[in-house]
Protein backbone atom coordinates (compact mmCIF):
# COMPACT_ATOMS: atom_id res chain seq x y z
CA UNK A 1 0.00 0.00 0.00
CA UNK A 2 1.44 3.22 -1.27
CA UNK A 3 0.48 6.53 0.76
CA UNK A 4 -2.72 8.58 -0.49
CA UNK A 5 -0.25 10.87 -3.05
CA UNK A 6 3.68 10.87 -2.91
CA UNK A 7 5.75 13.98 -2.11
CA UNK A 8 6.09 16.57 -4.58
CA UNK A 9 7.94 20.07 -4.07
CA UNK A 10 5.64 21.01 -7.39
CA UNK A 11 2.40 23.35 -5.81
CA UNK A 12 -1.30 23.36 -6.43
CA UNK A 13 -2.15 19.80 -6.11
CA UNK A 14 -4.59 20.81 -3.69
CA UNK A 15 -5.87 23.66 -5.90
CA UNK A 16 -5.79 21.54 -8.70
CA UNK A 17 -7.43 18.41 -7.80
CA UNK A 18 -10.42 20.23 -5.79
CA UNK A 19 -11.35 22.24 -8.79
CA UNK A 20 -11.08 19.37 -10.73
CA UNK A 21 -13.30 17.14 -8.70
CA UNK A 22 -15.70 20.16 -7.59
CA UNK A 23 -16.38 20.58 -11.68
CA UNK A 24 -16.82 17.07 -12.29
CA UNK A 25 -19.14 16.50 -10.04
CA UNK A 26 -21.14 19.65 -10.49
CA UNK A 27 -21.12 19.48 -14.30
CA UNK A 28 -20.88 15.73 -15.03
CA UNK A 29 -21.52 13.13 -12.00
CA UNK A 30 -24.73 14.59 -9.40
CA UNK A 31 -26.21 15.16 -13.03
CA UNK A 32 -25.84 11.76 -13.83
CA UNK A 33 -26.52 10.16 -10.60
CA UNK A 34 -29.97 12.22 -10.92
CA UNK A 35 -30.83 9.52 -13.68
CA UNK A 36 -30.14 6.86 -11.66
CA UNK A 37 -31.80 8.20 -8.53
CA UNK A 38 -34.96 9.32 -10.45
CA UNK A 39 -35.25 5.94 -11.65
CA UNK A 40 -35.12 4.48 -8.44
CA UNK A 41 -38.19 6.11 -7.75
CA UNK A 42 -39.45 3.44 -10.12
CA UNK A 43 -40.49 -0.39 -8.69
CA UNK A 44 -38.42 -2.92 -10.27
CA UNK A 45 -41.44 -4.55 -12.28
CA UNK A 46 -42.47 -0.75 -13.27
CA UNK A 47 -39.20 -0.40 -14.67
CA UNK A 48 -38.76 -3.40 -16.42
CA UNK A 49 -42.20 -3.29 -18.38
CA UNK A 50 -41.53 0.20 -19.22
CA UNK A 51 -37.59 -0.71 -20.96
CA UNK A 52 -39.32 -4.19 -22.61
CA UNK A 53 -42.55 -3.06 -24.23
CA UNK A 54 -42.43 -3.83 -28.00
CA UNK A 55 -42.00 -0.53 -28.99
CA UNK A 56 -38.79 -0.28 -27.27
CA UNK A 57 -37.74 -3.56 -27.90
CA UNK A 58 -37.96 -2.71 -31.41
CA UNK A 59 -35.65 0.22 -31.07
CA UNK A 60 -32.98 -1.54 -28.99
CA UNK A 61 -32.83 -4.26 -32.09
CA UNK A 62 -32.79 -1.42 -35.06
CA UNK A 63 -29.86 1.04 -33.10
CA UNK A 64 -27.69 -1.94 -32.09
CA UNK A 65 -28.38 -4.00 -35.32
CA UNK A 66 -27.44 -0.65 -37.55
CA UNK A 67 -24.86 0.60 -35.01
CA UNK A 68 -23.22 -3.06 -35.15
CA UNK A 69 -23.41 -3.05 -39.30
CA UNK A 70 -21.94 0.36 -39.53
CA UNK A 71 -19.08 -0.16 -37.34
CA UNK A 72 -18.47 -3.47 -39.12
CA UNK A 73 -18.05 -1.52 -42.43
CA UNK A 74 -16.10 1.20 -40.74
CA UNK A 75 -13.45 -1.97 -39.30
CA UNK A 76 -13.09 -3.15 -42.94
CA UNK A 77 -12.85 0.08 -44.70
CA UNK A 78 -11.12 1.90 -41.98
CA UNK A 79 -8.58 -0.70 -41.93
CA UNK A 80 -8.30 -0.06 -45.92
CA UNK A 81 -7.84 3.79 -45.68
CA UNK A 82 -5.58 3.27 -42.65
CA UNK A 83 -3.32 1.07 -44.49
CA UNK A 84 -3.61 3.01 -47.95
CA UNK A 85 -2.53 6.15 -46.00
CA UNK A 86 0.54 4.85 -44.03
CA UNK A 87 1.61 2.75 -46.61
CA UNK A 88 1.55 4.18 -50.05
CA UNK A 89 1.90 7.61 -51.72
CA UNK A 90 -0.59 9.17 -54.00
CA UNK A 91 -1.34 12.41 -55.13
CA UNK A 92 -3.53 14.64 -52.61
CA UNK A 93 -2.66 12.16 -49.79
CA UNK A 94 -2.33 14.76 -47.27
CA UNK A 95 -5.68 16.52 -48.16
CA UNK A 96 -7.79 13.00 -47.74
CA UNK A 97 -6.01 12.28 -44.40
CA UNK A 98 -7.33 15.42 -42.77
CA UNK A 99 -10.46 15.20 -44.33
CA UNK A 100 -11.32 11.51 -42.21
CA UNK A 101 -11.85 13.80 -39.50
CA UNK A 102 -14.57 15.18 -41.20
CA UNK A 103 -17.50 13.76 -39.18
CA UNK A 104 -15.56 14.39 -35.94
CA UNK A 105 -15.59 17.98 -36.74
CA UNK A 106 -19.06 18.11 -38.83
CA UNK A 107 -22.39 19.21 -36.89
CA UNK A 108 -24.43 16.24 -36.91
CA UNK A 109 -27.52 18.15 -37.87
CA UNK A 110 -25.65 19.11 -40.69
CA UNK A 111 -24.36 15.42 -41.43
CA UNK A 112 -28.23 14.40 -41.28
CA UNK A 113 -29.65 17.12 -43.76
CA UNK A 114 -26.69 16.44 -46.63
CA UNK A 115 -27.21 12.53 -46.22
CA UNK A 116 -30.76 12.64 -46.54
CA UNK A 117 -30.15 14.99 -49.24
CA UNK A 118 -27.97 13.13 -51.73
CA UNK A 119 -29.90 9.71 -50.42
CA UNK A 120 -33.47 10.72 -51.19
CA UNK A 121 -35.13 9.33 -54.22
CA UNK A 122 -34.22 12.48 -56.09
CA UNK A 123 -30.87 13.31 -54.65
CA UNK A 124 -27.30 12.52 -56.19
CA UNK A 125 -26.94 9.17 -55.07
CA UNK A 126 -30.96 8.05 -54.49
CA UNK A 127 -31.63 8.30 -57.76
CA UNK A 128 -29.45 6.03 -59.01
CA UNK A 129 -30.36 3.28 -56.02
CA UNK A 130 -34.45 4.01 -56.51
CA UNK A 131 -34.32 2.19 -60.00
CA UNK A 132 -32.81 -0.85 -58.71
CA UNK A 133 -35.31 -1.14 -55.73
CA UNK A 134 -32.88 -0.11 -52.94
CA UNK A 135 -34.58 2.64 -51.03
CA UNK A 136 -32.31 4.43 -48.40
CA UNK A 137 -33.62 7.65 -47.34
CA UNK A 138 -36.31 7.28 -44.85
CA UNK A 139 -36.17 3.02 -44.05
CA UNK A 140 -33.27 1.70 -41.82
CA UNK A 141 -30.55 1.59 -44.48
CA UNK A 142 -30.43 5.04 -43.86
CA UNK A 143 -29.80 4.80 -40.24
CA UNK A 144 -27.13 2.47 -41.11
CA UNK A 145 -25.76 5.12 -43.64
CA UNK A 146 -25.85 8.02 -41.38
CA UNK A 147 -24.26 5.67 -38.38
CA UNK A 148 -21.13 4.94 -41.26
CA UNK A 149 -20.56 8.25 -41.98
CA UNK A 150 -20.69 9.05 -38.05
CA UNK A 151 -18.10 6.54 -36.77
CA UNK A 152 -15.72 6.66 -39.88
CA UNK A 153 -12.72 8.08 -37.78
CA UNK A 154 -12.55 5.83 -35.15
CA UNK A 155 -11.16 2.81 -36.66
CA UNK A 156 -8.94 4.97 -39.29
CA UNK A 157 -7.06 7.08 -36.23
CA UNK A 158 -7.29 4.06 -33.58
CA UNK A 159 -5.26 1.67 -36.32
CA UNK A 160 -2.75 4.39 -37.86
CA UNK A 161 -0.35 5.44 -35.70
CA UNK A 162 -0.07 1.38 -34.81
CA UNK A 163 0.49 0.62 -38.18
CA UNK A 164 3.12 3.27 -38.19
CA UNK A 165 4.94 1.28 -35.66
CA UNK A 166 4.81 -2.00 -37.24
CA UNK A 167 8.72 -2.66 -37.85
CA UNK A 168 9.70 -3.67 -41.34
CA UNK A 169 12.39 -5.49 -40.17
CA UNK A 170 9.84 -8.02 -39.35
CA UNK A 171 8.07 -7.83 -42.62
CA UNK A 172 11.69 -8.32 -43.91
CA UNK A 173 12.44 -11.29 -42.10
CA UNK A 174 8.93 -12.77 -42.91
CA UNK A 175 9.69 -12.44 -46.72
CA UNK A 176 13.42 -13.83 -46.10
CA UNK A 177 11.64 -17.04 -44.31
CA UNK A 178 9.23 -17.47 -48.04
CA UNK A 179 6.19 -15.71 -46.68
CA UNK A 180 4.62 -13.85 -49.55
CA UNK A 181 2.72 -10.81 -49.31
CA UNK A 182 -0.84 -12.30 -47.97
CA UNK A 183 0.89 -14.44 -45.17
CA UNK A 184 3.21 -11.61 -43.98
CA UNK A 185 0.02 -9.34 -43.76
CA UNK A 186 -2.32 -11.97 -42.07
CA UNK A 187 0.26 -13.76 -39.74
CA UNK A 188 2.55 -10.86 -39.12
CA UNK A 189 0.89 -7.08 -39.45
CA UNK A 190 -2.66 -8.37 -38.88
CA UNK A 191 -2.09 -9.69 -35.04
CA UNK A 192 -0.46 -6.48 -34.54
CA UNK A 193 -2.65 -4.36 -35.24
CA UNK A 194 -5.90 -6.29 -34.26
CA UNK A 195 -6.52 -4.90 -30.72
CA UNK A 196 -6.36 -1.67 -32.33
CA UNK A 197 -8.78 -2.40 -35.20
CA UNK A 198 -11.12 -3.99 -32.20
CA UNK A 199 -10.18 -0.69 -30.21
CA UNK A 200 -11.48 1.48 -32.74
CA UNK A 201 -14.35 -0.91 -33.60
CA UNK A 202 -15.95 -0.26 -30.09
CA UNK A 203 -15.13 3.38 -29.98
CA UNK A 204 -17.25 3.48 -33.57
CA UNK A 205 -19.98 0.99 -32.46
CA UNK A 206 -20.43 2.75 -28.78
CA UNK A 207 -20.47 6.28 -30.56
CA UNK A 208 -23.33 4.84 -33.07
CA UNK A 209 -25.55 3.65 -30.29
CA UNK A 210 -26.05 6.97 -28.82
CA UNK A 211 -25.94 9.22 -32.35
CA UNK A 212 -29.27 11.35 -32.73
CA UNK A 213 -28.73 14.16 -34.49
CA UNK A 214 -27.16 12.54 -37.95
CA UNK A 215 -29.98 9.77 -37.65
CA UNK A 216 -33.17 11.67 -37.02
CA UNK A 217 -33.34 13.23 -40.41
CA UNK A 218 -32.56 10.12 -42.78
CA UNK A 219 -34.36 7.89 -40.65
CA UNK A 220 -38.08 8.56 -41.34
CA UNK A 221 -38.43 7.29 -37.34
CA UNK A 222 -41.67 5.32 -37.43
CA UNK A 223 -42.39 3.23 -34.48
CA UNK A 224 -41.68 -0.27 -34.49
CA UNK A 225 -39.76 0.23 -38.60
CA UNK A 226 -37.23 2.65 -37.83
CA UNK A 227 -37.25 4.40 -34.42
CA UNK A 228 -34.00 4.41 -32.76
CA UNK A 229 -34.33 4.49 -28.80
CA UNK A 230 -32.38 8.19 -28.20
CA UNK A 231 -35.54 9.27 -30.27
CA UNK A 232 -37.87 7.35 -28.10
CA UNK A 233 -36.21 9.10 -25.15
CA UNK A 234 -37.49 12.53 -26.58
CA UNK A 235 -40.64 11.57 -27.49
CA UNK A 236 -41.24 10.06 -24.49
CA UNK A 237 -40.03 13.41 -22.77
CA UNK A 238 -42.18 15.59 -25.13
CA UNK A 239 -45.25 13.43 -23.98
CA UNK A 240 -44.04 14.62 -20.07
CA UNK A 241 -43.55 11.01 -19.52
CA UNK A 242 -40.18 11.45 -17.45
CA UNK A 243 -39.76 8.37 -15.85
CA UNK A 244 -40.59 6.26 -19.29
CA UNK A 245 -37.78 8.63 -20.57
CA UNK A 246 -35.79 8.09 -17.59
CA UNK A 247 -35.83 4.66 -17.57
CA UNK A 248 -34.38 4.34 -20.96
CA UNK A 249 -31.85 6.57 -20.43
CA UNK A 250 -30.50 4.39 -17.82
CA UNK A 251 -30.66 1.62 -19.73
CA UNK A 252 -28.46 3.48 -22.39
CA UNK A 253 -26.09 4.49 -19.87
CA UNK A 254 -25.31 1.11 -18.15
CA UNK A 255 -24.97 0.05 -22.01
CA UNK A 256 -22.68 2.90 -22.65
CA UNK A 257 -20.82 2.01 -19.06
CA UNK A 258 -20.07 -1.74 -19.80
CA UNK A 259 -18.75 -0.41 -23.49
CA UNK A 260 -16.63 2.12 -21.92
CA UNK A 261 -15.21 -0.75 -19.83
CA UNK A 262 -14.80 -3.27 -22.58
CA UNK A 263 -13.06 -0.15 -25.10
CA UNK A 264 -10.74 0.51 -21.32
CA UNK A 265 -9.88 -3.30 -21.63
CA UNK A 266 -8.86 -3.11 -25.10
CA UNK A 267 -7.09 -0.06 -25.34
CA UNK A 268 -4.78 -1.86 -22.38
CA UNK A 269 -4.78 -5.06 -24.42
CA UNK A 270 -3.26 -2.85 -26.87
CA UNK A 271 -0.70 -0.91 -25.77
CA UNK A 272 0.49 -4.52 -24.09
CA UNK A 273 1.00 -5.76 -27.34
CA UNK A 274 2.37 -3.20 -28.63
CA UNK A 275 5.07 -2.47 -26.17
CA UNK A 276 6.10 -6.27 -26.55
CA UNK A 277 7.21 -5.68 -30.05
CA UNK B 1 38.52 -5.54 -55.63
CA UNK B 2 35.63 -6.23 -58.37
CA UNK B 3 32.16 -5.74 -57.68
CA UNK B 4 29.76 -7.79 -58.76
CA UNK B 5 26.73 -6.68 -60.14
CA UNK B 6 23.30 -8.46 -60.80
CA UNK B 7 20.96 -7.50 -63.69
CA UNK B 8 18.10 -7.38 -62.15
CA UNK B 9 14.60 -8.15 -64.14
CA UNK B 10 11.68 -4.99 -63.44
CA UNK B 11 9.79 -7.74 -61.40
CA UNK B 12 12.84 -9.04 -59.48
CA UNK B 13 13.49 -5.12 -58.46
CA UNK B 14 10.40 -5.17 -56.23
CA UNK B 15 10.81 -5.20 -52.90
CA UNK B 16 10.25 -8.17 -50.76
CA UNK B 17 8.24 -5.79 -48.67
CA UNK B 18 5.65 -3.94 -50.78
CA UNK B 19 2.58 -5.33 -52.96
CA UNK B 20 2.57 -5.38 -56.50
CA UNK B 21 1.63 -2.30 -58.27
CA UNK B 22 -1.92 -3.78 -59.60
CA UNK B 23 -2.43 -4.49 -55.40
CA UNK B 24 -1.32 -1.26 -54.91
CA UNK B 25 -3.67 0.94 -57.20
CA UNK B 26 -6.29 -1.05 -56.43
CA UNK B 27 -6.45 -0.65 -52.77
CA UNK B 28 -5.95 3.11 -53.23
CA UNK B 29 -9.33 3.12 -55.68
CA UNK B 30 -11.25 1.49 -53.02
CA UNK B 31 -10.26 3.47 -50.32
CA UNK B 32 -10.78 6.50 -52.01
CA UNK B 33 -14.07 5.27 -53.77
CA UNK B 34 -14.99 4.83 -50.07
CA UNK B 35 -14.04 7.99 -48.90
CA UNK B 36 -15.81 9.77 -52.06
CA UNK B 37 -18.78 8.21 -51.31
CA UNK B 38 -19.26 8.64 -47.57
CA UNK B 39 -17.37 12.26 -46.91
CA UNK B 40 -16.64 13.93 -50.28
CA UNK B 41 -19.72 13.95 -51.44
CA UNK B 42 -21.97 14.47 -48.37
CA UNK B 43 -19.32 17.92 -47.81
CA UNK B 44 -19.70 19.07 -51.57
CA UNK B 45 -23.36 18.40 -51.52
CA UNK B 46 -24.04 20.92 -48.13
CA UNK B 47 -22.81 23.63 -50.38
CA UNK B 48 -24.32 22.86 -53.74
CA UNK B 49 -27.87 22.34 -51.90
CA UNK B 50 -27.13 25.77 -50.08
CA UNK B 51 -26.55 28.09 -53.40
CA UNK B 52 -28.72 25.69 -55.55
CA UNK B 53 -31.08 28.50 -55.40
CA UNK B 54 -28.62 31.78 -56.47
CA UNK B 55 -26.43 33.99 -53.73
CA UNK B 56 -29.39 35.96 -53.01
CA UNK B 57 -31.73 33.32 -51.09
CA UNK B 58 -28.20 32.39 -49.02
CA UNK B 59 -27.84 35.92 -48.22
CA UNK B 60 -31.34 36.16 -47.39
CA UNK B 61 -31.42 32.76 -45.08
CA UNK B 62 -28.11 34.01 -42.91
CA UNK B 63 -28.82 37.60 -42.93
CA UNK B 64 -32.74 36.53 -41.41
CA UNK B 65 -33.23 37.93 -37.75
CA UNK B 66 -34.14 34.50 -36.60
CA UNK B 67 -30.48 33.12 -38.00
CA UNK B 68 -29.02 36.13 -37.03
CA UNK B 69 -30.02 35.34 -33.22
CA UNK B 70 -29.18 31.91 -33.86
CA UNK B 71 -25.53 32.86 -34.56
CA UNK B 72 -25.28 34.99 -31.95
CA UNK B 73 -26.39 32.78 -29.24
CA UNK B 74 -24.16 29.69 -30.77
CA UNK B 75 -21.44 32.32 -30.31
CA UNK B 76 -22.13 33.33 -26.67
CA UNK B 77 -22.43 29.28 -25.69
CA UNK B 78 -19.17 28.48 -27.25
CA UNK B 79 -17.98 31.44 -25.53
CA UNK B 80 -18.54 30.21 -21.88
CA UNK B 81 -18.45 26.77 -23.13
CA UNK B 82 -14.41 26.83 -24.37
CA UNK B 83 -12.92 28.81 -21.20
CA UNK B 84 -14.71 26.67 -18.77
CA UNK B 85 -13.40 23.51 -20.11
CA UNK B 86 -9.91 24.75 -20.80
CA UNK B 87 -9.61 26.30 -17.07
CA UNK B 88 -10.96 22.90 -16.08
CA UNK B 89 -8.50 21.06 -18.52
CA UNK B 90 -5.85 22.69 -17.38
CA UNK B 91 -6.30 22.33 -13.70
CA UNK B 92 -7.11 18.41 -14.31
CA UNK B 93 -4.01 18.11 -16.33
CA UNK B 94 -1.87 19.78 -13.59
CA UNK B 95 -3.29 17.26 -11.01
CA UNK B 96 -2.68 14.17 -12.88
CA UNK B 97 0.16 14.77 -15.07
CA UNK B 98 2.24 16.50 -12.19
CA UNK B 99 1.79 14.56 -9.26
CA UNK B 100 1.46 10.48 -7.96
CA UNK B 101 -1.69 10.19 -6.20
CA UNK B 102 -3.97 6.75 -6.05
CA UNK B 103 -7.59 6.97 -8.03
CA UNK B 104 -5.54 8.64 -11.06
CA UNK B 105 -6.98 5.78 -13.82
CA UNK B 106 -10.54 6.20 -12.03
CA UNK B 107 -10.56 10.04 -12.21
CA UNK B 108 -9.12 10.33 -15.71
CA UNK B 109 -11.95 7.64 -17.00
CA UNK B 110 -14.66 9.89 -15.13
CA UNK B 111 -13.18 12.81 -17.13
CA UNK B 112 -13.72 10.53 -20.44
CA UNK B 113 -17.42 9.64 -19.19
CA UNK B 114 -19.32 12.67 -21.03
CA UNK B 115 -17.86 10.82 -24.62
CA UNK B 116 -19.58 7.83 -24.08
CA UNK B 117 -23.13 9.00 -22.93
CA UNK B 118 -25.73 9.43 -25.80
CA UNK B 119 -26.29 13.39 -26.33
CA UNK B 120 -30.17 13.11 -25.84
CA UNK B 121 -29.16 11.65 -22.44
CA UNK B 122 -26.68 14.52 -22.17
CA UNK B 123 -29.82 16.95 -22.21
CA UNK B 124 -32.05 14.94 -20.30
CA UNK B 125 -29.66 14.79 -17.00
CA UNK B 126 -30.20 18.68 -17.04
CA UNK B 127 -33.88 18.45 -17.23
CA UNK B 128 -34.13 15.50 -14.29
CA UNK B 129 -32.05 18.67 -12.35
CA UNK B 130 -33.28 21.84 -13.25
CA UNK B 131 -36.53 20.89 -15.29
CA UNK B 132 -40.28 21.80 -13.00
CA UNK B 133 -39.90 18.41 -12.55
CA UNK B 134 -36.50 18.28 -11.23
CA UNK B 135 -34.57 18.56 -8.57
CA UNK B 136 -33.92 22.26 -8.05
CA UNK B 137 -36.89 23.22 -10.76
CA UNK B 138 -39.08 24.45 -8.03
CA UNK B 139 -36.87 26.25 -6.41
CA UNK B 140 -35.78 28.05 -9.58
CA UNK B 141 -39.32 28.73 -10.64
CA UNK B 142 -40.02 30.53 -7.23
CA UNK B 143 -36.83 32.90 -7.63
CA UNK B 144 -37.93 33.53 -11.17
CA UNK B 145 -34.59 32.14 -12.90
CA UNK B 146 -35.18 29.56 -15.91
CA UNK B 147 -32.39 26.93 -16.82
CA UNK B 148 -34.58 24.58 -19.06
CA UNK B 149 -35.29 25.92 -22.04
CA UNK B 150 -33.57 29.05 -21.25
CA UNK B 151 -29.64 29.80 -22.16
CA UNK B 152 -28.20 28.47 -18.97
CA UNK B 153 -29.42 25.20 -19.34
CA UNK B 154 -28.03 25.01 -23.10
CA UNK B 155 -24.42 26.51 -22.01
CA UNK B 156 -24.89 23.59 -19.30
CA UNK B 157 -25.71 21.21 -21.99
CA UNK B 158 -22.67 22.17 -24.19
CA UNK B 159 -20.22 22.56 -20.90
CA UNK B 160 -20.73 18.66 -20.43
CA UNK B 161 -20.45 17.26 -23.74
CA UNK B 162 -17.16 18.83 -24.03
CA UNK B 163 -15.70 18.41 -21.32
CA UNK B 164 -13.27 15.74 -22.25
CA UNK B 165 -11.47 17.57 -25.39
CA UNK B 166 -9.01 19.71 -23.57
CA UNK B 167 -8.23 17.18 -20.24
CA UNK B 168 -7.55 14.74 -22.51
CA UNK B 169 -5.15 16.68 -24.85
CA UNK B 170 -3.45 18.06 -22.14
CA UNK B 171 -2.94 14.80 -19.82
CA UNK B 172 -0.45 12.94 -22.24
CA UNK B 173 1.58 16.03 -23.37
CA UNK B 174 1.71 17.26 -19.47
CA UNK B 175 2.90 13.60 -18.71
CA UNK B 176 5.43 13.52 -21.85
CA UNK B 177 6.70 16.50 -20.61
CA UNK B 178 7.58 15.14 -17.05
CA UNK B 179 8.44 17.59 -14.09
CA UNK B 180 11.95 18.57 -14.01
CA UNK B 181 11.36 21.93 -15.38
CA UNK B 182 9.09 23.06 -13.12
CA UNK B 183 10.72 21.69 -10.50
CA UNK B 184 13.60 23.65 -11.46
CA UNK B 185 11.73 27.00 -11.02
CA UNK B 186 10.19 26.07 -7.73
CA UNK B 187 14.07 25.35 -6.40
CA UNK B 188 15.25 28.58 -7.44
CA UNK B 189 12.35 30.08 -6.08
CA UNK B 190 9.66 30.87 -8.11
CA UNK B 191 6.34 30.88 -6.35
CA UNK B 192 3.61 28.42 -8.05
CA UNK B 193 1.93 30.80 -10.47
CA UNK B 194 5.09 32.28 -11.92
CA UNK B 195 6.15 28.70 -12.60
CA UNK B 196 2.72 28.35 -14.02
CA UNK B 197 2.65 31.31 -16.13
CA UNK B 198 6.80 31.28 -17.03
CA UNK B 199 7.13 27.40 -17.40
CA UNK B 200 4.24 25.04 -17.61
CA UNK B 201 1.87 27.28 -19.86
CA UNK B 202 4.36 28.22 -22.84
CA UNK B 203 5.03 24.62 -23.40
CA UNK B 204 1.66 23.37 -23.50
CA UNK B 205 0.09 26.46 -25.83
CA UNK B 206 -0.44 24.54 -28.57
CA UNK B 207 -1.93 21.70 -27.25
CA UNK B 208 -4.34 23.80 -25.02
CA UNK B 209 -5.21 25.70 -28.58
CA UNK B 210 -5.61 22.08 -30.19
CA UNK B 211 -7.33 21.06 -27.38
CA UNK B 212 -10.09 24.49 -27.31
CA UNK B 213 -10.17 24.13 -31.70
CA UNK B 214 -11.61 20.92 -31.02
CA UNK B 215 -13.29 21.50 -27.57
CA UNK B 216 -15.21 24.82 -29.96
CA UNK B 217 -16.28 22.64 -32.93
CA UNK B 218 -18.07 20.11 -31.23
CA UNK B 219 -19.44 23.14 -28.73
CA UNK B 220 -21.06 25.40 -31.83
CA UNK B 221 -22.38 21.92 -33.68
CA UNK B 222 -23.71 20.24 -30.55
CA UNK B 223 -27.37 19.37 -31.56
CA UNK B 224 -28.82 16.59 -29.55
CA UNK B 225 -28.53 17.60 -26.01
CA UNK B 226 -28.48 21.54 -26.61
CA UNK B 227 -32.02 19.87 -28.50
CA UNK B 228 -33.41 18.69 -25.32
CA UNK B 229 -32.66 21.50 -23.06
CA UNK B 230 -33.42 24.56 -25.20
CA UNK B 231 -37.17 24.11 -25.98
CA UNK B 232 -37.11 25.38 -29.59
CA UNK B 233 -37.83 29.07 -28.94
CA UNK B 234 -37.26 31.08 -32.45
CA UNK B 235 -35.20 34.25 -32.02
CA UNK B 236 -34.63 32.89 -28.44
CA UNK B 237 -33.27 29.52 -27.66
CA UNK B 238 -32.34 28.53 -30.90
CA UNK B 239 -28.39 27.46 -31.85
CA UNK B 240 -27.43 26.98 -35.22
CA UNK B 241 -27.98 23.00 -35.38
CA UNK B 242 -31.41 23.95 -33.76
CA UNK B 243 -32.16 26.71 -36.21
CA UNK B 244 -30.90 24.40 -39.62
CA UNK B 245 -33.36 21.87 -38.17
CA UNK B 246 -36.68 23.98 -37.84
CA UNK B 247 -35.89 25.42 -41.51
CA UNK B 248 -35.21 22.01 -42.86
CA UNK B 249 -38.86 20.41 -41.15
CA UNK B 250 -40.71 23.73 -42.53
CA UNK B 251 -39.05 22.10 -45.87
CA UNK B 252 -37.39 25.36 -46.54
CA UNK B 253 -33.99 23.60 -47.41
CA UNK B 254 -32.19 26.35 -49.55
CA UNK B 255 -32.62 28.52 -46.08
CA UNK B 256 -31.67 25.26 -43.72
CA UNK B 257 -28.90 24.55 -46.41
CA UNK B 258 -27.59 28.11 -46.14
CA UNK B 259 -27.50 28.00 -42.11
CA UNK B 260 -25.85 24.49 -42.37
CA UNK B 261 -23.09 25.71 -45.26
CA UNK B 262 -21.75 27.76 -42.65
CA UNK B 263 -21.74 25.03 -39.83
CA UNK B 264 -19.55 23.01 -42.63
CA UNK B 265 -17.31 25.81 -43.26
CA UNK B 266 -16.65 26.07 -39.33
CA UNK B 267 -15.77 22.48 -39.33
CA UNK B 268 -13.43 22.91 -42.87
CA UNK B 269 -11.59 25.86 -40.71
CA UNK B 270 -11.14 23.17 -37.66
CA UNK B 271 -9.64 20.79 -39.82
CA UNK B 272 -7.22 22.56 -41.20
CA UNK B 273 -6.62 24.52 -38.08
CA UNK B 274 -5.71 21.02 -36.40
CA UNK B 275 -3.69 19.71 -39.17
CA UNK B 276 -1.43 23.49 -39.19
CA UNK B 277 -1.01 22.63 -35.28
CA UNK B 278 0.19 19.04 -35.96
CA UNK B 279 2.40 19.65 -38.54
CA UNK B 280 4.10 22.74 -36.47
CA UNK B 281 4.15 19.73 -33.65
CA UNK B 282 5.99 17.38 -36.03
CA UNK B 283 8.51 20.20 -37.33
CA UNK B 284 9.28 21.12 -34.13
CA UNK B 285 9.76 17.41 -32.90
CA UNK B 286 11.98 16.72 -35.77
CA UNK B 287 14.27 19.71 -34.71
CA UNK B 288 14.25 18.80 -31.09
CA UNK B 289 16.01 15.69 -32.39
CA UNK B 290 18.59 16.89 -34.55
Amino acid sequence: MYPLKQHSILPGFNLALGFTLLYLSLIVLIPLSAAFIRTAELSWPDFWSIVTTPRVLASYRLTFGASFAAALVNALFGLLVAWVLVRYHFPGKKFVDALVDLPFALPTAVAGIALTALYAGNGWIGQYLEPLGIKVAFTPLGIFVALTFIGLPFVVRTVQPVLEDVEAELEEAAATLGANRWQTFTRVIFPAIFPALMTGFALAFARAIGEYGSVIFIAGNMPMISEITPLLIITKLEQYDYAGATALSVVMLVISFILLLIINLLQWWSRRRSSKT
Amino acid sequence: MTTITFPLSPAAQQKATQEPRWVRWALISIALLFLTLFLFIPLISVFYEAFKKGVEVYVAAITDPDALSAIKLTLTVAAIAVPLNMIFGVAAAWAIAKFEFRGKNLLITLIDLPFSVSPVVSGLIYVLVFGLQGWLGPWLSEHDFKVIFAVPGIVLATVFVTVPFIARELIPLMQAQGTEEEEAAVVLGASGWQTFFKITLPNIKWGLLYGAILCNARAMGEFGAVSVVSGHIRGSTNTMPLHVEILYNEYNFAAAFAVASLLALLALVTLALKTLIEFRNRQHQQRGHE
